[in-house]
């Protein structure tokens, strides 16, 4: 089953389309990316899963239904822009949240003590907010976000003021919880983030998807058949099957060759091929990045041009 | 529903929790006794420490006759003016007061030689008695005895009656009103501000500290709307209870402590023994308990319950009227100094009725202005409210509770639309075309 599907989607404000018949498929237990640059319309598909804003046009399915008022209570939210209730104790804060999400109040209170002492921070249940740093406060925004244990967390920039450890301590967390059966929606456009959590990705570009699918698929979908080896010794491609790409000494007599194969030719054929010229070290194929796709599809290049942009970097 | 309470709850408990709320509640009725007991206390010690003061009189007409009293202790002086002068010097005294011989018919040149400017209500209560003076004396050429004299001065109190409907008499009084319809309309005035600006704060906290979008992911903004304005009225509605019920139980108090003290009390019943067998005396102390019995017994004919019922419904129709529009108002903005630019014309409906009150309801209540100031929504508040007293067709009151109902709704309908699209916007440069288009956007 999938978690979300969004078919068509369209927002229009009164000077321009925020959102342009947007589709896409979230399965259900997967991370999946929601990128594109700012203003692209990510935050305007985001609010309206979470019913703060309607669309015009357009349909959404939440785990096989039609999107209701009734699922707030199924869906986790994480702002980009977030903030708490300064004056406001950290557990009063936590109740009050929980409750607007459905929880009674015995529920709420097991769950929130859970979680605070899943972070240890048992003891912070009588601190104000505004009392709290900047990394805490964090911490308990995203309490708030996951303790009614949602079906479906939508996390905008989650890392944003999380310094290094606690935001190892939230990816944690969030591989937890998918391990739990949640499905995540992050919306960043941090490419490490992409790279090492997201299973499947939407790119988002002036209010239109211009892309989406598996990481894995996607990537393969822009890989250029380009390798990387690195080798004792120089030799001479055979022109006919080889484009050379870039050539620089690592150490002493240790050279990084990239190359180009053409369409056609394999991995295992190209490691062939390299041991009766050379002395091979290493050998690896050189698949794009994120970053590499995702800058150059928002660049507005074709496909060709995205292609030459790939060998280059 | 069930989300309205909770967050009626939070903004309820949230505020009443405060230090600010507690001091607040009980400063405030401590301030209304504390002037009563300090007017009466000085009240006391004036009247304690007042003295007649002495004035030189220097008669050369020979024609007048200077009582002393409370104010005044004349001392004659039979001294030349230069003498004269030079007595009241050495003296403390108040004034000397100098009287040329003079023709009763051009009394000239009469004048009053002091050290210190004297107030002129001093000067007032010695010309009058001059005059009066004169008066009887040239009546007194006219040959007209002193009983004449005193029979052409009587003393008129208008009693006032309503005649209602059925023919019936009630007496009324129109001060009383007027003291009750100016409290109240004023009191109205002062809620439906504090209040709203209350709201209007909280608004504008939510979308500067960033939690509304997660608020607005649980309930719907109006539902958010409503459990604010909601939650603020009903921490007004407590601290005004506790008010009235701390204002009324100390000012009683301190009233009590300083009236047995009061030194007229004590000597009006001392003039009471004396002069209890003069029967001109005993008729004025009658007039005197006379009025205040009747003042008693128009007091006690006014309708408070009805009052009271009135007040609350347009202190919660008034509250919730301007209180959408303060929260429209929050939501629009950034900061406080942002608000204000909207925030006044939000308030001058409010200010009309307020100022309406004192110009038309309390000098003609019935007026055809009076009507339409206590009738339309904005300023009915305000002015029904001081109107209530003087007695209002039942259908005139029907209608303007009526209209406020609308009038209410139609507020938080339109503050509603504009609300749930200016939570979400920071950093907009807000104008009236903007908020029109606000108001206009669909979802």
């Amino acid at each position: 089953m999938n978690a979300l599907e969004a078919r068509n989607v369209t927002k229009q404000y009164a000077t321009h389309k925020a959102l342009d018949s947007v589709s896409i498929t979230i399965p259900e237990k997967t991370i999946y990316g929601l990128l594109g640059p700012n203003g692209a319309g990510k935050t305007t598909l985001i609010r309206i899963i979470n019913q703060i804003i309607t669309s015009e046009a357009g349909s959404i399915e939440i785990f096989g239904e039609p999107l209701q008022e009734k699922h707030v209570g199924i869906i986790g939210y994480l702002p980009e822009e977030r903030g708490l209730y300064k004056k406001m104790k950290v557990g009063d804060q936590l109740m009050y949240l929980a409750q607007l999400k459905g929880l009674s109040r015995k529920d709420a209170l097991a769950r929130i003590k859970v979680w605070l002492e899943k972070f240890e921070i048992k003891d912070w249940w009588n601190k104000k907010v505004e009392d709290l740093s900047k990394g805490m406060a964090q911490k308990v925004q995203f309490i708030s976000t996951v303790m009614h244990e949602p079906r479906l967390i939508i996390l905008d920039e989650p890392f944003s003021g999380f310094d290094p450890v606690n935001a190892q301590l939230i990816t944690e967390k969030i591989l937890e919880l998918k391990e739990n059966g949640s499905t995540i929606i992050f919306s960043t456009h941090r490419m490490e983030t992409v790279e090492s959590l997201c299973d499947h990705i939407a790119l988002i570009n002036k209010s239109k998807k211009i892309l989406e699918g598996p990481k894995k698929q996607v990537k393969a979908q822009y890989k250029t058949n380009t390798f990387v080896v690195e080798h004792k010794g120089a030799f001479t491609l055979p022109n006919h099957r080889y484009e050379l790409v870039g050539q620089n000494v690592v150490e002493d007599n240790l050279i990084s060759t990239t190359l180009k194969a053409q369409d056609g030719i394999k991995g295992n054929e190209v490691i062939r091929d390299l041991i009766d010229l050379t002395e091979v070290h290493s050998f690896q194929e050189k698949l794009p990045t994120m970053a590499d796709i995702f800058i150059s599809l928002v660049k507005g290049e074709g496909d060709e041009a995205l292609k030459k942009h790939l060998l280059e970097v | 529903m069930n989300k309205v309470w909770l967050i009626i709850q939070r903004e309820f408990l949230n505020r009443v929790q405060k230090k600010s709320f507690l001091i607040a509640t009980i400063l405030v009725p401590l301030i209304f006794p504390a002037i009563i007991g300090g007017l009466g206390y000085l009240a006391f010690k004036e009247s304690e420490t007042a003295k007649a003061e002495t004035v030189h009189v220097l008669d050369e007409s020979k024609l007048f006759k200077f009582e002393s009293n409370k104010k005044f202790n004349f001392v004659a002086v039979d001294l030349p003016l230069d003498q004269a002068k030079k007595v009241y010097n050495e003296t403390k005294d108040l004034a000397l007061l100098y009287i040329p011989a003079i023709d009763i018919n051009k009394p000239d040149g009469i004048a009053i030689y002091t050290k210190e400017n004297p107030s002129i209500e001093k000067v007032g209560d010695l010309e009058g008695n001059i005059a009066g003076q004169i008066h009887d004396l040239k009546l007194k050429e006219y040959n007209i005895d002193e009983a004449i004299l005193k029979s052409l001065r009587p003393k008129v109190n208008l009693k006032q009656f309503n005649l209602t409907d059925t023919g019936e008499e009630k007496s009324s009084s129109s001060g009383l009103l007027y003291g009750l319809g100016f409290v109240l309309g004023i009191l109205i005035y002062m809620f439906v501000l504090i209040y709203g600006i209350q709201i209007m704060q909280g608004v504008i906290d939510e979308k500067t500290s960033k939690i509304v979008e997660v608020i607005v992911s649980s309930v719907k903004p109006f539902q958010l709307m409503l459990g604010k304005i909601l939650g603020i009225a009903s921490v007004g509605l407590l601290q005004f209870t506790i008010w009235i019920i701390l204002i009324s139980v100390l000012s009683s108090v301190s009233m009590g402590y300083f009236s047995t003290k009061l030194p007229q009390q004590q000597a009006m019943e001392q003039v009471n023994k004396q002069l209890a067998n003069d029967p001109e005396m005993k008729e004025a102390m009658g007039q005197q308990n006379g009025k205040i019995t009747e003042f008693l017994s128009n007091a006690s004919e006014i309708p408070f319950g009805k009052i009271a019922f009135v007040f609350v419904f347009y202190f919660l129709g008034g509250y919730l009227l301007y209180g959408a529009l303060f929260a429209a108002v929050g939501s629009a903005v950034d900061s406080q100094q942002e608000a204000q630019q909207f925030q006044f014309p939000v308030t001058i409906p409010l200010l009309i009725g307020y100022m309406g009150l004192f110009l038309f309801i309390l000098r003609d209540p019935h007026g055809p202005v009076s009507f339409w100031l206590s009738v339309i929504p904005f300023t009915s508040p305000v002015a029904m409210v001081g109107r209530i007293a003087f007695g209002v067709p039942a259908w005139e009151l029907a209608l303007s509770m009526a209209l406020l109902i609308g009038g209410f709704l139609l507020t938080t309908w339109v503050a509603g639309r504009i609300y749930r699209v200016g939570i979400l916007m920071t950093g907009t440069k807000v104008s009236y075309k903007v908020l029109a288009k606000w108001f206009m956007q669909k979802g």
